[in-house]
């Protein structure tokens, strides 16, 4: 793993724009530790284009609040992590950004939410335009019942997208790593294909739409660490030309690939009936983890709580 | 082995007791009792196909099976009588056909609706109605076939298909079976549907389609079997179905399969032919037999083709 992992990382660090690790925490690879050698430089926000921008974000399901007042930014070509215990409201707030919410009658958000400056719960926004734009990629992979092939062809056909639809397949099952597994089986069911392949199909599919965003709620909590350890490499390649935003409960994992940390916990109500998650602090990775500013952020990086 | 020689004997030598306490007989009885139950149907089924078949064998030796299958003129009640089969089971056909058209998009397009669209509030008042109308007895559709789905037919005739169905019709017959029909296409669909996983849903929505083509490309698709499973049980329906056609369609032989002309089913036939002075072992009640295993055997080969059709286009999903 190590070669073509540090092949990648010396591609990532000659890329424009782009100054991750130098490829040496690539070379320790082998060695298991909570912390990364090495974290992704975040660059100075001021040089950085925002993706999105919350403010006093809440969401509420049937009245009863599930993340209250979140208020960040997300940059573009970065990978921003939402790290916290369980209940803590990751899950709600990353569906809130491409408005997979919607499909929850119950569901209610207030706060403002910019997208590249509009705001994306406005009175004409479409959600389903939102969604060709800002893909996501589930916890559980979620594969339709059909070929390699047509799974990944079925965005660009219900999108009406024009080219050649195989070149369309192959370049997104390249994006995804995928090509050189499947290319002899693209015909083949995708439920034949292992946990972690059908993760990274689900990739593929998201990226065949050429979204602007990936989001990630949890995407290997259902996979073994090798799959994993493929699909944290394949969000560094596509970093490169999408922005992403990552649920995860597994903190190296955050501190492995992501640029951006935002750290949120569960809050009670006097009468501990009603919970609801709260940012308690969102900076770059690498000071979240080894730096933090608030103690809590400092209990829960270093396993004393959660 | 008592409990007392264990306690006698101390630890060393006790010996745990693994034989049962009682020879359990209720438990034997149990089993006996389910699987006579379950036997029933199986010995039923057996009875009735021998039932069918000796008389059945009796009339091929009167008549050549080669003269019953693709005879054109059927008129075994008559002298001379003719016992050319099919105008009777293009009566089925077509009967069949014409519910199945009427039914299948209506009874799909109810189940997406109910599974894709209706709130849920709706879906637990629609979906019972839905099964009640599958129970409501069928003189009574066939009934509301005559007095009210005919009469509407004739009135609303458009009159560049040719001339309008007379007071019974193929057509009406169709109809009237197609909204028995209905219901079960629509349930049985509806829970195939309702059974599909919610992530392929939100796999779909979250590439931006929309609300329709998450129900026409991934839901439909992916229910298929069941919403084919549906359309067999509704098939197999109206093909048995008796009253509605006799009421409805009339009970004419006739070789067509214009819709606006009356025919004979073969249910029909059966139902008008085998009543109580038809003389035993006569021809006449040996075409009966001949016509009810008929029609067993293409209920039969139907449901089997359905399996291997589901089978071959199901698509599988864990």
């Amino acid at each position: 793993m190590s070669e073509l992992t540090e092949e990648r990382f010396r591609e990532r660090a000659e890329a424009p724009g782009n100054d991750a690790g130098d490829g040496t925490s690539a070379a320790a690879g082998g060695s298991i530790s909570v912390q990364p050698d090495e974290f992704h430089h975040a660059r100075d926000i001021g040089e950085l284009e925002k993706v999105f921008e919350l403010e006093s974000l809440s969401v509420s399901y049937a009245g009863v609040p599930a993340v209250k007042e979140v208020s960040m930014d997300i940059y573009k070509n970065e990978v921003t992590a939402l790290i916290g215990p369980s209940g803590c409201g990751k899950s709600t707030l990353i569906r809130c950004l491409n408005r997979m919410n919607d499909l929850v009658p119950t569901a209610e958000v207030t706060g403002r939410l910019l997208y590249h400056g509009e705001d994306l719960y406005g009175p004409k926004v479409d959600p389903v335009q939102v969604r060709k734009l800002i893909g996501m990629v589930f916890q559980k992979p979620n594969p339709f019942p059909k070929s390699i092939y047509e799974n990944v062809a079925f965005g660009p056909r219900i999108l009406g997208m024009k080219g050649d639809m195989d070149e369309i397949v192959e370049k997104a099952l390249r994006g995804a790593a995928l090509w050189d597994e499947v290319k002899d089986r693209l015909d083949s069911n995708a439920f034949g294909m292992s946990g972690g392949q059908q993760q990274r199909l689900c990739i593929a599919r998201c990226i065949a739409v050429e979204p602007d965003v990936i989001l990630m709620d949890e995407p290997c909590s259902a996979l073994d660490p090798i799959s994993t350890g493929k699909i944290e490499d394949l969000m560094m390649e596509l970093k490169r030309e999408f922005s992403i935003v990552i649920v995860t409960h597994n903190m190296q994992q955050a501190a492995r690939v992501s640029d951006r940390t935002a750290f949120l916990m569960v809050e009670l109500d006097a009468t501990e009936q009603n919970r609801w998650g709260r940012i308690v602090e969102y900076d770059a990775t690498e000071k979240i983890f080894t730096n933090p500013g608030d103690p809590r952020t400092e209990d829960y990086v270093s396993g004393k709580v959660g | 082995m008592q409990a007392s020689d264990i306690a006698a004997s101390g630890p060393a030598a006790m010996k745990p007791r693994l034989e049962a306490a009682s020879p359990r007989y209720g438990e034997k009885i149990t089993i006996a009792l389910l699987a006579a139950c379950a036997a029933i149907s199986v010995i039923t089924t057996t009875a009735i196909v021998i039932s069918l078949l000796v008389p059945s064998v009796e009339f091929f030796g009167d008549v050549p099976i080669k003269d019953f299958l693709f005879g054109t003129d059927w008129g075994p009640t008559f002298t001379p009588p003719t016992f050319g089969v099919l105008p009777i089971v293009v009566g089925t056909l077509s009967i069949t056909l014409w519910s199945l058209v009427f039914a299948i998009p209506i009874g799909i397009a109810s189940a997406l609706y109910l599974s894709e669209y209706a709130s849920r509030r709706v879906r637990r008042i629609v979906k019972p109605v839905l099964e009640v109308l599958a129970g409501v007895p069928t003189v009574a559709f066939g009934f509301f076939a005559l007095v009210f789905i005919t009469p509407q037919i004739q009135k609303f005739w458009p009159g560049f298909l040719g001339d309008e169905p007379g007071i019974f019709s193929a057509l009406a017959g169709g109809l009237a079976i197609g909204l028995l029909i209905v219901p079960i296409i629509a349930t049985v669909s509806e829970d195939a549907m309702s059974a599909v996983p919610n992530g392929l849903r939100e796999g779909a929505y979250a590439l931006g389609a929309t609300k329709s083509k998450v129900a026409a490309r991934v839901v439909l698709p992916a229910a298929l079997s069941g919403v084919v499973a549906g359309i067999i049980l509704a098939a197999s329906r109206a093909i048995g179905e008796t009253m509605v056609v006799l009421l409805a369609a009339g009970n004419t032989p006739n070789l067509t399969l214009n819709p606006t002309e009356p025919i004979q089913a073969m249910t029909a036939f059966i139902a008008t032919t085998a009543t109580g002075d038809i003389a035993t072992g006569s021809i006449t009640y040996k075409t009966v037999f001949a016509v009810a295993m008929l029609l067993f055997v293409m209920t039969l080969l139907m449901n089997v083709l359905s399996i291997r059709i589901v089978r071959r286009y199901r698509e599988v999903y864990e």
